[in-house]
């Protein structure tokens, strides 16, 4: 623990300018991950920002999309009426992370942000090459049983914990970031980051960045869209693996399909191979198998998270019939 | 206690003010001039400390002072040879990953916090092993007798049977992680007067210990402990951290608080520990038992050992000729455990209840027709009759409610959709002890009824049942009741475990309110008023603002002539999701066979917090250690799953009911143990019949309704 100084600001601009004054600077959210890394030495800012006065709590819909903005809490995007309307998916997503307590004050941009649940991460006395370049990885061989099985690199096999994220990942979300020369846009499959080289890095965020808002093109995915997380305990606990799905469908054809999984990779998982073999097929239970099965070519398990071969794609199942069933 | 609304005799006498934050906890005790402790403890898990630099943590701001083994703070019992080898401050040597080393005392807890980052110690490190299979394997690894090997006939007789299994049940480590942490705040005084606030399942127990290690008069301490936010049994003793803040109130002399962290409730103060065993049965064909072997393997320290009765049940519980059982502890490189909730017997009838599901399997049989035909008339090991035991009825009774009928008994015979369903039962059963206590009674004039005993409340609700039983004695409602407890100064009682608290005080509380009623009415002999007078009115005519009565009370000769045990029932319904592998437990119906119910309320509180807690033994609780390093890999409540309200269904309790006045004057019998002994064998039981799996490593997490 170090000491670190607390400064409290209420426009986007001025968190930016504080930002980037500050050697090591960091925004404060819900506090509700950040906090917990300061506790256990896991990351020890000079500066928190408290950018909870930053009015950055829009849920809208402009236009053709709607607006979420980064300090809107994870209950008020949930309970929105516009968003159980017409994005379901990420409503159920969010209620099933965390505790009520939790959403209450964890942020949309928090949310994205959160780093690894990976017990090694957090305990500063094992090796752990994203907490510290070069220690080794103290789950490869270890205790890896919440562990990723896609996209994994020697150097990390961490998942990132979000559920919010794997809705957004879903729905074709776009990332709004703010810098010092004005916004830019990222889609939200490229906001995270494999591990690969650079276990340290978890998303494109540059340094000198703020998020202000993600922006979700309105779809035709509501009718038929469940949000499924297995997880050790009906509540309150991360996923073992979850699958966002969402089907248009049109005499039980499937005319539009978004799949994406969690707690299987260093990202989000949006699973495009399976999206385009069942684009323009009858959503039966037989090309939902064949769908979950190739959504598995790549995987790979590292002993205590084996079960996730199986897991996974019957998770996968699971989830697009009951999203079928729904109507 | 005041503030008591009382809408029913049966509500609890503390709980409106444990709903509306009354009731002050030990680490909300506010002492003029209180500082703050906060521990360092060590990052590896076996060896010695070589250097620790505390110049840094005694020049940060706030900082009174830095203690560890480097200044010997004065413990006098410390200084001689001998004990546990574990005398905090007084050895340089590791014994597990996260032993308090140093405790940083300063003027606020954020400051001592800050403090003890800046400590550094420097380590020479020794060979461990933190594994109990690994030591098992390891023939040169110490293994201790835990309990004397008991035989009764021919020894493995299950091996010959005509129908036989022989299975391994492990269960891993199981924290108590009570909601409040634990700690304590002590004062030590000139004259060495100390003042502890303690969160105790013993307040005499407290003293005592206290008093050993410094070498003072009991009568020195005080010890107070009026509400504590759960124990589970982890307050079963005074712990290495508690005696270190003694310590440092007595080297500053200031009163110190020390409250420990989630992460340090992994560590430092007990677990229920690692069990593999082995289960051998055998029956003949219809169905008797011929022969059980019962071999348990738990761990202990490798400072100090650690016994519970896990092979017990295996000598009473069925009708068998031959049996036998052994009991091994093995001492691994982590904490001490400490007895908790059921403690040895819900280890040992995991495998014990699986077991006999497994057997019944075999034999075709319904698991409880193979139960009820092996019951026995009398208990076999002490070869004694049974003081009361209504199984029988307590077995019907349950498998009514919960609809035993609709059970299969071919594994995964209940589908729908995506789910199976199952049922399961298993019996649990635990000492029905009494021990020895004093409790004062003051009845008064204004009509109220004083009650004292140094006995603890870790959440069941003694003063309550107190009441109830004086209540009923006296004839004064609960409302002009007062139970005192949880404080050393009051008549001496037993530490509250092994679910003896109203069996041992309810019996001193019966005992003394019956002396007070003879004192009434001898007292309204001698001034000429009817013998059943009010007790107001008689002491009104003498003048008399209270009579005061004090009573020692102990169980007689019965204890020898009879065996005495509780019994629960468990049964459940499961269903299992055979995508995922997800448990749902959908039912349960809990049956105690415990006496007499004093306090109705109470009572269906323990069965009901019994089940939870079987429901995490079952399903999700599992505290990691990585044995590369020593260290718990989930140590905190995001990821060492306790069941949520979404994992319980609701509860159905069921008591019979009956009283046993050979167990004490209200013919009541403990409950606190037997509400989780067994559950998780229940659990596991359905989920086979659910499914055809049987899982025999808890907990059973989707992984492994998968493999
Ligand atoms: C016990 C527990 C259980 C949980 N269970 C789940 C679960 O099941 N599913 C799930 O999805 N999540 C779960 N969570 C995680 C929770 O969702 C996150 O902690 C939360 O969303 C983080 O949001 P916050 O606002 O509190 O972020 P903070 O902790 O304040 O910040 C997190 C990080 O984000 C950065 N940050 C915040 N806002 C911005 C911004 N606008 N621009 C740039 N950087 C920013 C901060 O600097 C910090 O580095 C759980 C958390 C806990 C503690
Ligand atoms: S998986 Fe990643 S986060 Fe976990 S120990 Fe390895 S490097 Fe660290």
């Amino acid at each position: 623990m170090i000491n670190f100084q607390y400064l409290r600001t209420t426009s986007a601009k001025s968190a930016l300018v504080l930002l980037q004054k500050g050697k090591n600077s960091k925004f404060l959210a819900g506090g509700t991950n950040l906090i917990d890394l300061m506790k256990r030495g896991v990351t020890a800012p000079e500066r928190l920002i408290d950018i909870n006065h930053v009015p950055l709590k829009q849920i809208e819909l402009i236009g053709t999309k709607i607006h979420i903005g980064a300090m809107a809490t994870n209950s008020a995007v949930a309970d929105h009426a516009l968003i159980k309307e017409k994005l379901p998916l990420l409503s159920w997503a969010l209620q099933a992370g965390a505790s009520a307590q939790l959403r209450n004050v964890a942020t949309v941009g928090g949310n994205m942000m959160q780093r690894t649940r990976c017990g090694y991460f957090y305990d500063t006395e094992m090796p752990c090459n994203k907490r510290e370049a070069g220690s080794g990885c103290g789950a490869i061989d270890g205790f890896n049983r919440m562990h990723a099985i896609f996209g994994t690199s020697e150097k990390c096999i961490a998942v990132h914990p979000s559920d919010m994220c794997i809705a957004l990942v879903a729905l074709d979300a776009e990332v709004v970031l703010l810098n010092s020369k004005g916004e830019r846009k990222i889609l939200f499959k490229d906001f995270h980051r494999l591990a690969g080289d650079t276990p340290q890095l978890d998303n494109n965020l540059r340094p000198d960045e703020m998020i202000v808002r993600v922006e979700i093109p309105l779809n035709n995915l509501a009718k038929n869209s469940y949000y499924l997380k297995v997880r050790d305990r009906a509540s309150y606990a991360f996923a073992l693996v979850s699958v966002a799905a969402g089907l248009e469908l049109l005499n039980n054809k499937i005319v539009n399909v978004r799949l994406a999984m969690g707690g299987v990779a260093h990202k989000p998982w949006r699973l495009t191979t399976a999206e385009e073999f069942l684009k323009g097929k009858d959503a039966t239970t037989e090309n939902f198998e064949q769908a979950a099965k190739l959504s598995m070519t790549d995987a790979k398990g590292f002993g205590e998270n084996n079960f996730k071969l199986k897991l996974a794609p019957n998770t996968i199942i699971e989830a697009l019939n009951l999203a079928k069933s729904k109507a | 206690m005041e503030n008591r609304i009382l809408k029913d005799e049966n509500d609890r006498v503390d709980g409106f003010l444990k709903v509306t934050g009354g009731a002050k906890y030990f680490a909300e005790y506010e002492l003029p001039g209180l500082t703050y402790g906060v521990l360092v403890t060590s990052t590896i898990t076996k060896g010695k400390i070589t250097a620790l630099d505390t110049k840094a943590a005694e020049k940060a701001p706030g900082v009174i002072a830095v203690l560890s083994h480097l200044n010997k703070p004065s413990a006098p019992a410390y200084e001689q040879e001998g004990g546990s080898q574990m005398k905090i401050f007084y050895t340089d040597k590791i014994f597990y990953n996260g032993q308090p080393i140093a405790i940083v005392v300063a003027n606020t807890f954020e400051r001592a916090t800050y403090a003890a980052s800046l400590v550094k110690a420097t380590y020479a490190k020794e060979e461990f092993n933190t594994n109990l299979d690994k030591a098992l394997k390891n023939s040169k690894a110490k293994k201790l007798q835990g309990q004397p090997d008991y035989k009764r006939g021919i020894e493995n007789a299950y091996k010959t049977a005509e129908i036989k299994i022989e299975q391994q049940y492990i269960l891993p480590i199981e924290t108590h992680n009570p909601m409040e942490l634990h700690g304590i705040i002590a004062d030590w005084r000139p004259a060495n007067k100390v003042t502890v606030y303690a969160k105790t399942q013993g307040v005499k127990a407290t003293q005592g210990t206290i008093a050993n290690v410094f070498k003072i008069p009991i009568e020195n301490i005080q010890v107070n402990s009026e509400f504590v936010g759960g124990g589970f049994g982890m307050g079963l003793r005074t712990w290495p951290l508690e005696i270190a803040t003694v310590m440092a109130s007595k080297h500053i002399g200031k009163p110190v608080k020390l409250v420990i962290t989630r992460m340090q409730m992994f560590t430092m103060v007990g677990n229920r520990p690692t069990a593999i065993q082995k289960v051998g049965l055998g029956a003949t064909k219809d169905g008797k038992l011929t022969g059980i072997t019962h071999t348990a393997f738990g761990e202990t320290a490798s400072y100090e050992n650690f016994t519970e009765g896990v092979v017990n049940m295996a000598k009473f519980m069925y009708q068998c000729d031959n049996v036998n059982t052994s009991y091994t502890i093995v001492p691994v490189d982590l904490g001490v455990p400490i007895w908790m909730r059921g403690p040895g017997e819900a280890t040992g009838a995991f495998a014990l209840e699986s077991a006999i599901d497994e057997l019944a399997h075999e034999l075709d049989m319904d698991p409880l027709d193979f139960r009820i035909k092996n019951d026995p008339e009398m208990d076999q090991q002490k070869n004694k009759p049974f003081s009361s035991k209504n199984i029988k009825e307590a077995y019907k009774l349950g498998a009514e409610k919960i609809g035993w009928g609709k059970r299969k008994n071919k594994p995964g015979s209940l589908i729908e959709g995506s789910w199976q369903t199952g049922y399961g039962v298993s019996v649990g059963v635990f000492n029905a002890n009494r021990g020895k206590a004093s409790v004062k009674g003051i009845l008064r004039a204004d009509g109220t009824l004083l009650l004292q005993s140094a006995t603890s409340d870790i959440g069941p609700g003694t003063g309550t049942g107190m009441g109830l039983i004086a209540s009923k004695l006296l004839n004064i409602p609960t409302s002009k009741i007062t139970f005192e407890l949880g404080d050393s100064s009051l008549p001496p009682a037993p530490s509250q475990g092994g679910s003896a608290t109203l069996s041992t005080i309810g019996s001193a509380v019966n005992d003394v309110c019956v002396a007070l009623k003879s004192t009434i009415a001898e007292l309204a002999a001698n001034s000429n008023m009817d013998a059943t007078s009010n007790f107001v009115d008689v002491l009104k005519k003498n003048k008399l603002p209270s009579v005061e009565i004090t009573k020692e009370s102990q169980s007689g000769k019965e204890r020898d002539n009879y065996s005495m045990y509780s019994f629960s029932i468990h049964f459940v319904q499961v269903k299992v999701h055979s995508l995922t592998g997800v448990v749902k437990v959908s039912k349960i119906v809990s049956v105690g066979d415990s006496g007499k119910i004093v306090s109705s309320k109470t009572a269906r509180s323990q069965m009901v917090g019994g089940a939870v807690g079987g429901i995490g033994m079952a399903l999700t609780e599992e505290a990691i250690v990585d044995h590369r390093y020593g260290r718990y890999i989930n140590n905190n409540f995001a990821d060492y799953h306790v069941p949520v309200n979404a994992d319980v269904p609701e509860i159905d309790v069921i008591f019979i009911d009956k009283p046993d006045f050979l167990v004490n004057p209200m013919g009541a019998k403990g409950m606190g143990e037997i509400a989780l002994i067994g559950f998780s064998a229940a659990v596991a039981n359905a989920v086979f019949n659910a499914t055809g799996k049987r899982i025999r490593n808890l907990p059973i997490t989707p992984d492994k309704i998968l493999a």
